[in-house]
């Protein structure tokens, strides 16, 4: 690990003792990496202000006391609490408070009050091939897949030194020639009327997850189906049930314009079969039965096109049950400006802006079982709220809501 | 090959991961215990021990349960890595940012089988059986 005499200026409290200690966090976090040095980033998106316990407020806190600020653009992930519908969250006493005070230290510290896990879709996509230093798994592959930044998966704490530092550590996806595939995957015994299917993304991220884990995938044959949701989908579904940070589609991601571009030396092959595609889906629900208590759409944080789609599937029926809408407030702004958002709270959708009900308590703490079309929320939700779960298409989503009971359209599947 | 990911002394029993588990979804920041209820050592607590974890896996906000269980005190007395992994250290190095004491890390790759009893990290040197 070799500093410039710029690092090891600042390291040593040349810019101030704030940002001495980003720096030193981040060269002795590469040192440990195996980096051989630093490399500056064009951008941030900091994961760290969830809340998870006081620790983290007081490190917000502290940085911001030392006189630390970001020296990049930086957005910021989901917090603990809706900020603009505070009713939204139920955590109550020191814990709302010690959530709140985390926020506003972010805000402090310079970052910009996006509060959201889907930043690309809120104004921030940083250039293909420019470094950045992002935190939340999602926007990890997002950013290096979709997008084409070299980031790692910065997590917390390492996302917000990296940020004040405006240097991340040199090594892994940073360097090219480690964003190479190593796995091939043939898509080719699959329809294109599955490819074609909304719900079938998440299915497949869910199942390049546990297959792959850590490794990086090209996979051929999906350039008629793909769009940014859905990318967005398989990415986080992906990061969910893997530490997939980085994921190819050829003809498509802007790294492979064909999967020889960017394939290995040495790869695997593996094949997609539609029974594979069956067991995946059949492990994103938890729940037997037909009884849906709550609906959640929106992990990542929906798009305006989404919401349009949720809108189109409702046709102003009224749902039985609520349907939890997460997204970012700017999306919501723009649901909002377009006039939008009273024809969806009055079929029952409630928005949830800044958080998302996966990450702090929002739905009654009673549980039961929640119907969603995310494979991120499918796989957390049971454990981090105490729900089991359905999963399915939005517009089986949409018909379960209004029916008050689980309806999926199986065909297609089989 | 033994490495010292974060020094310190410390001594303790030895809780030898059976299989994979992400801090953050695994471990509760507020008791220690493990919580995944798809985990073989479900309801075992962390704090105080000889943490052997063969394969560091899992969220990038396990940094953050490892940081708040360091600050009030249920960490474990050191953690034992299978192989290299910056989240868990990362606590460490914001711990010692903050003033607060943290558990020794070191690298042992060749640790294996079910290791019972007491350990003693030493100069970055795993010391048990």
């Amino acid at each position: 690990m070799i500093l410039t005499d710029d690092e090891t200026a600042i390291a040593a409290g040349g810019h101030g003792e704030g940002a001495a200690i980003a720096l030193r966090l981040v060269a002795e976090s590469g040192r440990l990496l195996g980096a051989d040095g630093l490399v500056p980033v064009a951008s941030a998106h900091i994961d760290g202000c969830l809340y998870h316990g006081d620790s983290g407020t007081e490190f917000a806190e502290f940085l911001v006391a030392k006189g630390a600020r970001v020296t990049v653009p930086a957005t910021l992930n989901v917090g603990a609490l809706d900020l603009l519908r505070p009713g939204n969250v139920r955590l109550a006493g020191g814990r709302r408070n010690m959530a709140l005070r985390l926020m506003r230290a972010y805000e402090a510290l310079g970052c910009r009050s996006t509060w959201t896990c889907a930043p690309y879709q809120a104004g921030h996509r940083p250039d293909a091939g420019s470094d950045v230093a992002w935190g939340e798994s999602n926007a990890v592959a997002f950013c290096n897949s979709v997008l084409g930044a070299r980031t790692n998966r910065y997590g917390d704490f390492l996302d917000i030194a990296c940020a004040i530092a405006g240097r991340a550590p040199r090594y892994g996806l940073h360097i090219a020639a480690n964003r190479r595939a190593t796995v091939r995957v043939d898509t080719s015994p699959l329809s294109d009327a599955l490819k074609a299917r909304e719900a079938f993304w998440p299915v497949l991220g869910a199942w390049l997850g546990r297959t792959v884990g850590e490794d990086i995938a090209v996979i051929d044959g999906l350039a008629a189906h793909a769009t940014e949701d859905r990318m967005k989908a398989l990415g986080a579904a992906a990061a969910s049930t893997g530490a997939v940070a980085l994921f190819h589609i050829s003809g498509v991601t802007p790294e492979a314009s064909t999967a020889e571009a960017i394939l290995a030396d040495q790869f695997a092959t593996v094949t997609l079969t539609p029974a594979d595609v069956r067991d995946s889906r059949a492990l994103l629900s938890t729940a037997s039965g037909d009884a849906v208590d709550a609906v959640a759409v929106g992990s990542p944080h929906f798009s305006l096109d989404e919401i349009i789609a949720l809108e189109i599937l409702l046709a102003g029926r009224r749902a039985r049950v609520p349907i939890y809408l997460n997204t970012s407030r700017h999306v919501l702004g723009k649901v909002e400006r377009e006039g939008r958002l009273a024809g969806l709270t009055g079929c029952g959708v409630v928005p949830i802006v800044d958080t998302c009900v996966v990450a702090t308590p929002i739905m009654p703490a009673a549980g039961g079982v929640l119907m969603t079309n995310s494979g991120k929320f499918a796989f957390y939700a049971p454990g981090n709220t105490g729900y089991a779960v359905q999963f399915g298409s939005l517009a089986d989503c949409v018909e379960s809501a209004i029916a008050g009971r689980l309806v999926r359209d199986e065909a297609g599947w089989q | 090959m033994r490495q010292a990911l974060f020094p310190g002394d410390a001594e303790g029993e030895v809780l030898v991961l059976a299989a994979p588990l992400s801090f953050w979804g695994g471990v509760s920041w507020e008791t220690g215990a493990i919580t995944n209820v798809r985990h073989p050592q479900m309801g075992q607590v962390v704090t105080g021990r000889v943490l052997v974890i063969p394969e560091p896996v899992g969220s990038s906000s396990s940094s953050a349960v490892l940081l708040e269980l360091i600050r009030s005190g249920r960490a474990p007395a050191a953690i034992v890595l299978g192989r290299p992994d910056a989240i868990l250290v990362v606590a460490c190095l914001v711990a010692r940012e903050m003033g607060w004491p943290a558990p020794p890390i070191v690298l042992a790759p060749d640790f294996r089988g079910t290791v019972s009893g007491r350990a003693r990290i030493v100069g970055g040197v795993l010391d048990y059986g």
